[in-house]
């Protein structure tokens, strides 16, 4: 019907005198927006198709494209805005859900952005990471309040199974189905190399995959897809996931069309059937029940494996943590409303949840208000982007950050937030196979293993101007930050200062 | 006079540290480490100085001295009140001062020697130590106008805004004579001039003088914080203290342990260890991680019976040790060893992190 026509939010600009029509760019689009006229030899666009996500810029050998915003557009209205006006255009067509993949793109407040942070001047040295000794080593997991010693006065081992970080981050949990297994694989080995660890989601571990174990966590969620005892006993830390900061409060769906072959392996279903995760656990309807899950799974895993409970950030999320932290969970995972995801209805997406410096912050400051901040480890993610988060988080009170939206730029996503189509044409989201094998899981664990190094040299200069040469040092050291263009309230939350006091 | 702390500022400072200890517990007259302290006046820029004497009150030994600075007669009523509650004074007094031009603005300053209300001690369900603790604890943080700075037995902080040798001076310490003796001269950027602030720091008979910023501080504090303890005055000194305190006294750790913990090595130096050592060491610095100090600081640490001094993981803090007989000396500068021991031996730098721990030879174990 033409009140449904949308008009493409993007154009795509050919420079037709660049053109060469060597139409690459006809080969790499997986959404088949280019096409060759042979009579007239030129390239020609189908825009509706498009989801701008730069894979025939990127490869077109004279660069002869690029993609920019349209310039159509209704009567301008704040209120109604074109997005607004569309979407309704498309239930009212559909009668659906809107769907949209990876995190919260509103304009809601960035709390990293308003936060500074210290260096030292005169009354105390700096130091120099190139010629000091300077440490992001962490562990993670439950620390003791008392020591134990032998009849000798010797100290007795009493801490619980620790995950040791050489640097303070993770890869987030994105399940082998949603990301292709090159994804993964490039996932896993960047992990290795740079002594830390990532997470399989919740579709399971595929069996080429195992001998990354000891820098693998492996996720245990409401669908328990892929759950069995080797699968288990085969990561370094098992996850229970109650939530995810992109969709707190509902489960996951991953279509039939995704489930071929290997995933219907690994996941344990048949093929082609739809995976749904539901939304809760439904052997956990209260915090008693998460305790007997976190015990049921160590006592699988003979009590060698920290347990981590991944929860969204939502309002209550102090008294959430808090009983986490009395259930026996060795660690604790917060994940902000800005956190990505593979397909999460666009409402959720967008309205549901708090942002995870706010709930770092309150999740700290409670954990210590009852004593119990040794309980518990914390990892923030939702969303992490650069080296200056991460050590804002960890001043905060994070002992580590998950990074998966950051992790997958590495990979080369160009964040299109198209991944619900299956059709990702930089390999990453998809699961079919000419697009899968775009991803060079070598070149792929490379680039990660970059990132994570470029970013731990930034940590090491920022924690250096401060003066601190140990990453413990960092952890929950508030007065190295200061709030700009924050409210008394706001900056009470965070529990740090404004900039000139 | 405001109490530091009360604004949220924090206050950064330098300064010169210096100790002498007798092994064989013989007494030291107080003059002797004024004169130590006195070379390094230009570490110090009036602000703050103060002592630790330790074996001074042999007649009371068994009792807890308790000092205390009151801003006005109120404070004092107020703490005597709760003091009376809570224990027995055996005897209670001015601390003999001395008027001198340099040192103004004095609050009244008043020494008791008590010991626990052995009813209210059982009805507590606490040791001793801890009923102390809680007690000082309790007057510092909600007794307007008053401040227990010593609380130790046979032992005694003086402290005061001035110059060290001024502070010396003013509270007579060539009266006392002691097997300990350690000082501070204080260099602080900006101070509100209030005498809780100089150093040395103590709870019970645990004293610090310090030397230092510790970049750490916030970390530490809030893991304190976590157990029970309130770092009103937001200084490195009262950190350290506490951090002692709990290690020491709650956790029961060495001292050894605890230099270890909190000016832990580098892993890279740890994972070169020999076995039982990496794990021991691996595990102190992975479970208090919370209390690993970083930045520069040499601190003297003062108890009953001996004297430990350490220097931050790199070093970044002047700090020498010497000897002479049995005679230990320990200071920012050498200078301020040979100025009251020309003939000292042994003189030589601890490194970053080495804790170097000094008590009485065996025989006078007392």
């Amino acid at each position: 019907m033409a009140i449904d026509f949308i008009y493409p939010q993007y154009e795509i600009v050919r420079n037709q005198q660049r053109c060469i029509t060597c139409r690459a760019c006809e080969r790499q689009c997986a959404n088949e927006v280019h096409t060759y006229l042979e009579d007239d030899d030129i390239m020609i666009s189908d825009e509706y198709k498009c989801v701008n996500c730069h894979r025939c810029v990127s490869i077109c050998p004279t660069k002869a494209l690029k993609i920019v915003k349209s310039d159509h557009t209704f009567k301008e209205n704040s209120n109604w805005t074109n997005e607004a006006i569309y979407e309704i255009y498309r239930q009212a067509s559909s009668g659906g859900v809107l769907l949209s993949s990876m995190g919260n793109p509103k304009p809601f407040p960035i709390y990293w952005d308003k936060m500074l942070i210290n260096a030292s001047q005169v009354t105390n040295p700096s130091i120099d990471p190139l010629r000091e000794p300077m440490e992001t080593r962490t562990y993670l997991g439950q620390k003791p309040v008392k020591i134990q010693r032998d009849e000798n006065g010797k100290i007795i081992n009493n801490l619980a199974p620790q995950l040791k970080l050489d640097v303070p981050v993770l890869f987030s949990a994105m399940s082998y189905g949603a990301i292709s297994y090159n994804a993964h694989e490039s996932l896993a080995r960047a992990a290795r190399e740079l002594g830390t660890f990532y997470n399989t989601g919740e579709g399971g571990l595929h069996k080429d995959f195992y001998k990354y174990g000891e820098n693998t966590i492996v996720q245990v969620a409401s669908g328990r897809f892929g759950v069995h005892k080797e699968y288990l006993n085969a990561g370094a830390a098992l996850e229970i996931k109650i939530g995810q900061g992109a969709k707190p409060g509902i489960g996951g769906h991953l279509p039939g069309n995704k489930i071929v072959d290997d995933i219907s392996k690994t996941r344990m279903i048949p093929e082609g059937s739809d995976a749904i995760s539901p939304a809760p656990h439904h052997d956990i309807y209260s915090i008693e029940d998460l305790r007997q899950l976190v015990f049921s799974l160590k006592e699988a895993t003979e009590y060698k494996k920290p347990v981590i409970v991944k929860i969204a950030a939502v309002h209550n999320i102090a008294a959430i943590a808090s009983g986490i932290a009395r259930s026996g969970a060795d660690i604790i995972a917060i994940d902000g409303f800005r956190g990505g995801t593979g397909a999460a209805p666009t409402r959720i997406r967008d309205n549901v949840g708090i942002p995870i410096e706010l709930a770092l912050a309150s999740v700290d400051e409670r954990l210590r208000r009852e004593g119990i901040r040794g309980s518990v480890s914390l990892i923030v993610g939702g969303s992490i982007r650069n080296s200056a988060d991460v050590v804002k988080a960890i001043a905060l009170g994070a002992d580590a950050v998950y990074i998966g939206t950051a992790a997958l730029l590495a990979l080369g996503c160009h964040l299109c937030r198209s991944c619900q189509s299956g059709l990702c044409n930089w390999g990453i989201a998809t699961q079919r196979p000419d697009l899968v094998k775009r991803l060079n899981p070598e070149l792929g664990y490379k680039r990660l293993v970059n990132l994570v190094n470029g970013w731990n040299h930034e940590i090491m200069e920022m924690m250096g101007g401060m003066g601190i040469n140990s990453i413990e040092a960092l952890r929950g050291n508030r007065l190295m930050l200061r709030g700009v263009g924050l409210t008394q309230k706001e900056l009470d939350i965070l529990g740090i200062n404004h900039a000139g006091e | 006079m405001y109490k530091e702390g009360l604004d949220g500022v924090r206050i950064p400072s330098g300064c010169a540290v210096s100790a002498i200890f007798s092994r064989n517990a013989d007494k030291i007259n107080g003059e002797k480490i004024i004169k130590s302290i006195k070379l390094m006046h230009d570490r110090s820029n009036g602000l703050g100085g103060g002592f630790a004497g330790y074996g001074i009150y042999p007649t009371y030994k068994d009792y807890y001295a308790m000092h205390v600075f009151y801003n006005n007669l109120k404070a004092k009523e107020d703490c005597e009140k709760l003091l009376e509650r809570e224990f027995d004074i055996v005897n209670l007094s001015k601390i003999p001062t001395k008027k001198i031009p340099s040192i103004t603005d004095e609050p009244l300053i008043w020494r008791y020697f008590v010991a626990p209300l052995p009813t209210r001690l059982s009805d507590s369900q606490l040791d001793e130590k801890e009923f102390v603790v809680r007690f000082v604890t309790k007057v510092n943080s909600y007794v307007e106008g008053a401040y227990i700075f010593s609380s130790g037995k046979n032992m005694g902080v003086f402290k005061a805004v001035g110059y060290p040798e001024d502070v010396g001076e003013f509270y007579r310490l060539d009266e006392y004579d002691g097997y300990l003796w350690t000082a501070h001269g204080r260099y602080p950027t900006n101070t509100p001039g209030w005498w809780g602030g100089a150093h040395p720091f103590g709870l019970l008979d645990y004293t610090i003088v310090h030397n230092g910023e510790i970049s750490s501080y916030d970390a530490n504090r809030r893991f304190l914080e976590m157990h029970g303890y309130k770092c009103n005055l937001l200084t490195d000194t009262e950190v350290i203290t506490y951090t002692f305190d709990y290690l020491v006294r709650r956790l029961g750790f060495s001292l050894e342990e605890t230099a270890i913990t909190i000016a832990a090595p580098f892993w890279s130096t740890i994972e070169a260890m020999p076995k039982e050592e990496k794990q021991r060491q691996l595990y102190l610095r992975n479970a208090f991680s919370g209390l690993l100090i970083t930045g520069p600081f040499s601190i003297i640490v003062g108890f009953e019976g001996g004297v430990m001094a350490l220097n931050d993981r790199l070093k970044l803090r002047s700090m020498v040790i010497g000897e002479k007989d049995d005679m230990v000396y320990i200071a920012s500068e050498e200078s301020a060893i040979r100025v009251i021991e020309p003939y000292v031996e042994n003189i030589y730098s601890p490194k970053g992190g080495e804790p170097v721990i000094i008590k009485f030879n065996k025989q006078y174990k007392e």
